[in-house]
């Protein structure tokens, strides 16, 4: 008699419309189980979500202020893409978005006087090139060395922070008015123009032609080839004759490229100066972004937005009393259940029999 | 001198602050689990351990509260980590932001709120009038104390029992041991619970014994400080009480380094313990050494037997 | 020694429908060394992984010391005494030697005492006159010394039938002279000891008793010094006149590559590949056989890029590219199937057409200035699906949802299609069923037709003598000097292929017997 067992075994396939609910549905597991807490605290979960995804998406100021907040999760969600696409956990853009802010806001406010015209654009090459250098130590330890750059790259964050921190409080400080960290504001010939009236800076559409250029590029390219190929399977990779230290390193600097141009924009286009803030975690949601976009580009820039919508939906039920951690709680909720949820797209529950294997040849 | 004696006071009391979680992660890497979640799991612990308080104005009972979270914690990551065979890093990030997340959430109602009950410091009669060792390392709180007994104890469990040696083999080649008959997802699930417990212990001493409110974020990164002392460590106990040492010497000397080297500011000096863990993992790690002889083998690979 | 303390009999195993062990008798004596003698495939590792309790038998029984047992799993064999040094140790690099001996003892105290468990392990590894470190850490110690520590591991829980895999794999030729010697006193102080060997060589000198293998079959058994080696050759590869496939007539012509003195290392830094010389031309298949481990690999890697030369040099139509990197050797007209389909060769969580430029991405066919040519890779695709007869479940499906023969079939496609020059091909039709073996070789041979120079690594003897013009032998890293299959048996290749005359064989027995 042979003894059946539950065991799970991988998938062959997998139905587009389960594709698609899957996610929807352990969302809605993750927004019930936040639920909990919510009526722990004393508020009505379902009046609370109302208000929060009404204010957030239900009018176009509404929606307007939601992608101003989604943008800097959009750049970093895109530079955290390109690694973690390749298998690298590049967690430090935090870090890289900060020495972006720093070096682009340092160049406007101490350096040589540019022409209007062209300082956005020197911001933010500034910005990208100091955010490829930081990532520059991950990216070397990680191709010659094999240096596990998770630590590395999360490492470097402090440094940064910490640096950003001395300066915004000592030699940066504003000394005129309020005795605050921050710094004098960028002139406003760096202040990038909104689109229409809508306060919506052209940061956003840098962040769409960035996913639209990401997207083509690992789609349709040999380059973006050759990453997927690395990703899948480095000795297939070898075989082929790709040079994956190269590969190695181009990835990783392109992401802290990313991720510090994110910092020029934006301190051009929202905050017009440098305060230990500028980056405000937005390099470690971007992290739970672009694992939740599954490291699709166009993807990042939806979720970015939605993320971004529950930032400022939060803001707003505040003035009710829900505190404004709900965000972030929510966040974490998402991503911890949509975790859950892979294992039944990846997995399905079979029997059987008690001594086979489930693999096919032994 | 009092001001020697109480910098050093005070970096103990650091110290111990991040030992909690770094100990306990020590034992979660060492079965081959990395969890970078820390931050929000002491978060949890904190705020947790004050609503306890609040609550039930006993300290030990706000303590099991602190407990019982991170047991919860630990077993919802090692479902993760374990029997789901979640991406380690993803998987632990989404605990920092949900840890994150919801002790801001549930801990509103009481910031600033004074809970007036903390570890007080209890001096123990003899040892604590000795010269200038005296208050710095007996005139502390019962959690710094029980830190005295962990720490020897974990050194105890790793490298002299039975168990320590199955836990060593465990995070080099989980296979081996599951050939052998153990059951390395219970030894492993074990371990992670252990961890987080530890964590949120941890997080627990920051509010109730190292200072005695709530706010939001008030671990300030201690988290993220233990995952790198478990590296800087090498995975030793003994080695990671000198590197909170450091640390968190580190972080008491920027508050009082104008007064002893006036013009270098204290985020300079803030910075090197993080600089040094980078060039440690690169010296110890890299791959021009002959052999990598500190990072437990398996650690980021689930262990899965089918795939063996 | 009168009764065996070990009997199996008629041990039958199968996997999936092939027959590993059909009706094997074995029996074992106390204070014998016992020689497990055959290719691979023979069904060796198969049958002592039933005796350890890994595999259970399908048919057959089991009797140790007279009383017949039922090996249900691993951990009850080692409570009968039955222990097993495999060819990949299972130490743990970053602890003592005493703590990997302790760490499945099932008596390791709760406390450690490192003084006295060291102690303990020293009177144990010395009562059998083996040298050992206890407080050493693994990583520190040459693999001779590891193997050492197997074998302690084995004592320390009282084993009294020890097996060891191919044990001289992996140790230097002094090493083995010492491994032997171990063995001796093993058997003299009354345990059963078995050694699994391909190399004549080793068994002729160090077993008392040998039983042959051949196809899944225990063929003969007989006491050292019944047979001669080319008795025991015989028995290892059979008498059957090989069956040689109606070759193509093609036209041999220039030469194509040229080996000179090439040697390599192996993954641990160990020479795995030793002056070898080879010459191939075009419109000839150069057949290379010996038992898996003595080098394949490493001559493979060498020709194609994939690994460093340490000696010699390698020429392609007279071009020395043994400084040239893998794509520019692609891009020459090289080109290489793996013995790894899955793990090397092929994606398999990418679909056929990502498969079909794994190497190519950059000819113009299929990309302009970085750009894939998505149509013309698909084209590309279906074209071979045509040709080929390729089943699949889709070209946009990932390929490890085809079955073996079909992405080896893809695989071979690939390569093939840029008409090169020198095709190296190893182990091609492993794991096939008869179909597709037959499309495989059958694609091999219009190769050659068409004038490619084939270099074609193979364990199967039938498929070496079916396909290749001229067969070379590969063991432990020596090549012997290139036969004519039309004038050669399986006896001959067979003696190379266990070490009889070939390379440092000869200066091997001298050794030994000294």
């Amino acid at each position: 008699m042979d003894k059946k067992r539950l065991v799970m075994v991988r998938r062959d396939k997998l139905p587009m419309y389960l594709r698609i609910l899957n996610p929807i549905i352990f969302l809605i597991v993750a927004l019930a189980f936040s639920g909990i807490f919510i009526i722990m605290q004393g508020f009505n979960p379902v009046t609370v979500y109302i208000k929060m995804f009404g204010e957030a998406f239900g009018s176009a100021s509404g929606l307007s202020a939601s992608i101003v907040m989604g943008i800097p999760l959009m750049m970093c969600g895109l530079g955290v893409s390109i690694a973690f696409k390749m298998n690298l956990n590049n967690i430090g853009a935090e870090g890289q978005f900060a020495m972006g802010a720093m070096a682009s806001t340092g160049f406007i406010l101490f350096g040589p006087k540019l022409p209007g015209a062209l300082q956005i654009p020197m911001m933010i090459i500034i910005a990208t090139a100091t955010g490829a250098a930081w990532a520059l130590i991950a990216a070397i330890a990680k191709a010659y060395w094999n240096v596990n750059e998770t630590i590395i790259t999360l490492m470097m964050n402090y440094v940064a922070l910490l640096l950003l921190n001395y300066l915004c409080y000592g030699p940066w400080k504003d000394g005129s008015g309020l005795n605050l960290p921050y710094t004098k504001k960028i002139p406003a010939t760096a202040y990038m123009s909104n689109l229409g009236g809508t306060g919506i800076s052209i940061g956003f559409i840098i962040a769409i032609v960035a996913a639209v250029i990401m997207y083509w590029f690992f789609n349709y390219t040999t380059a973006g080839f050759q990453i997927s190929v690395i990703k899948n399977s480095m000795n297939a990779a070898r075989y082929a004759g790709i040079n994956v230290k190269k590969n190695i390193m181009t990835v990783l600097l392109l992401s802290g490229a990313l991720s510090g141009m994110t910092g020029a924009i934006q301190v051009c286009g929202s905050i017009h100066r440098l305060q230990p803030t500028i980056s405000n975690n937005a390099g470690f949601t971007a992290i739970v972004i672009a694992y939740l976009s599954k490291f699709n580009p166009l993807v990042v820039i939806l979720v970015s937005i939605f993320f971004g919508g529950l930032a400022k939906g939060s803001f707003t039920v505040q003035t009710q009393g829900v505190p404004a951690q709900i965000a972030t709680m929510i966040q974490g909720s998402i991503l911890i259940f949509i975790l859950v949820g892979e294992i039944f797209i990846k997995y399905r529950f079979a029997r059987v029999g008690q001594h086979e294997s489930i693999n096919k040849a032994e | 001198m009092t001001i020697f004696i109480a910098i050093l006071a005070s970096t103990i009391i650091v110290a111990t602050s991040i030992l909690y979680a770094t100990v306990g992660e020590i034992f979660a890497q060492l079965a081959g689990i990395m969890n970078l979640g820390l931050e929000g799991i002491m978060l949890m612990g904190a705020v947790t351990g004050y609503l306890g308080v609040m609550q039930t104005h006993s300290l030990g009972l706000a303590l099991l509260y602190a407990i019982f979270t991170g047991v919860l914690m630990g077993v919802a990551y090692a479902f993760l980590t374990v029997t789901l065979q979640t991406d380690q890093v993803v998987s632990g990030l989404a605990m920092m932001t949900f840890g994150t997340g919801l002790s801001g959430f549930i801990g509103k109602p009481v910031v600033s709120v004074a809970a007036n009950m903390a570890f007080g410091d209890i001096a123990i009669p003899g040892l604590s009038s000795i010269p200038v060792i005296g208050p710095i390392l007996f005139d502390q709180n019962i959690l710094v104390y029980i830190m005295y007994f962990i720490i020897p104890l974990s050194l105890y469990y790793i490298y002299r029992t039975r168990y320590g040696l199955l836990l060593r083999a465990l995070g080099e080649n989980p296979a081996a041991l599951d050939a052998a008959g153990y059951n390395v997802y219970a030894m492993r699930y074990g371990y992670v619970i252990f961890g987080c417990t530890m964590t949120a212990i941890g997080g627990a001493f920051i509010s109730l014994a190292y200072t005695n409110f709530w706010n939001e974020g008030m671990t300030g990164g201690k988290g993220w400080i233990a995952v790198a002392l478990v590296i800087f460590a090498s995975w030793n106990p003994l080695t990671a009480v000198w590197g909170a040492l450091l640390f968190g010497g580190v972080s008491i000397l920027g508050n009082y380094i104008q007064m002893i080297v006036p013009g270098v500011p204290s985020q300079i000096i803030g910075m090197l313990p993080y600089v040094l863990t980078i060039l440690v993992l690169i010296l110890s790690t890299g791959s021009f050494r002959k052999k990598h002889i500190d990072v437990p083998a398996s650690i980021c690979i689930p262990y899965d037997r089918e795939n063996r | 020694m009168s009764e065996p303390i070990l009997e199996m009999k008629s041990i039958t195993k199968s996997f999936a429908g092939v027959v590993a062990n059909h009706d094997v008798n074995l029996s074992l004596y106390a204070g014998e060394i016992h020689a497990l003698l055959g290719e691979n495939g023979a069904g060796k590792t198969t049958l002592m992984n039933v005796l350890t309790g890994t595999y259970k038998a399908d048919y057959g029984q089991v009797f140790f010391k007279g009383k017949e047992v039922s090996i249900s799993n691993p951990k009850h064999a080692v409570e009968l005494g039955i222990g097993m040094v495999h060819q990949h140790f299972r130490l743990i690099p970053t602890l003592t030697v005493t703590e990997n001996i302790l760490l499945n003892s099932g008596t390791c105290p709760l406390i450690l005492n490192t003084k006295a468990m060291d102690e303990e392990i020293s009177k144990c590894s010395q009562k059998f006159g083996l040298q050992l470190e206890p407080a050493a850490k693994i990583w520190q110690l040459s693999l001779g010394e590891q193997q050492r520590v197997e074998i302690v591991k084995l004592l320390y829980r009282g084993a009294e039938i020890l097996i060891l895999d191919e044990p001289s794999a992996v140790l230097t030729p002094q090493e083995s002279v010492e491994m032997f010697k171990t063995l001796r006193k093993m058997a003299d102080s009354g345990k059963a000891v078995v050694f699994i060997s391909h190399k004549m060589n080793e068994v002729m000198a160090h077993a008392d008793r040998i039983t042959v293998l051949r196809a899944g079959e225990s063929v003969a058994t007989m006491m050292a010094g019944e047979m001669n080696q080319d008795e025991l050759t015989n028995l290892m590869v059979g008498h059957e006149l090989p069956k040689l496939e109606k070759k193509a007539t093609g036209k041999v012509g220039d030469i194509v590559l040229k080996c000179e003195d090439i040697s390599a290392n192996n993954d641990r830094g160990l020479p795995a590949l030793k002056k070898a010389n080879l010459t191939i031309r075009s419109g000839e298949i150069m057949g290379i056989a010996g038992i898996a481990g003595n080098g394949q690999k490493m001559l493979a890697e060498v020709i194609t890029g994939l690994r460093k030369l340490t000696n010699g040099s390698v020429y392609y139509k007279g071009t020395d590219i043994s400084g040239k990197s893998v794509m520019q050797r692609n891009r020459m007209g090289i080109s290489f199937v793996p013995e790894d389909r899955l793990g090397m060769g092929l994606v398999p969580n990418m679909n056929m057409m990502s498969n079909v430029i794994l190497k190519k991405y950059g000819n113009s066919k299929f990309s302009k200035k970085g750009i894939l040519n998505k149509s013309a890779i698909q084209t590309e695709t279906e074209e071979y699906v045509k040709k080929y007869d390729i089943k699949n479940a889709g070209i946009q499906r990932e390929i490890r949802l085809m079955s073996g023969g079909n992405q080896q079939k893809l695989l071979i496609a690939r390569e093939i299609s840029g008409l090169p020059d020198l095709i190296v091909v190893v182990y091609p039709v492993r794991g096939l069923d008869i179909g597709a073996t037959e499309a495989i070789h059958e694609i091999v041979l219009q190769q050659k037709e068409r004038g490619a120079a084939v270099l074609m690594i193979s364990e199967d003897l039938e498929e070496i003598f079916a396909l290749s013009d001229r067969i070379g032998v590969l063991y432990d890293g020596y090549l012997s000097d290139p036969l004519i299959t039309e004038d050669t048996t399986k006896l001959d290749v067979g003696r190379l292929m266990a070490g009889i005359g070939i390379g440092a064989a000869k200066e091997d027995e001298k050794e030994v017997t000294a």
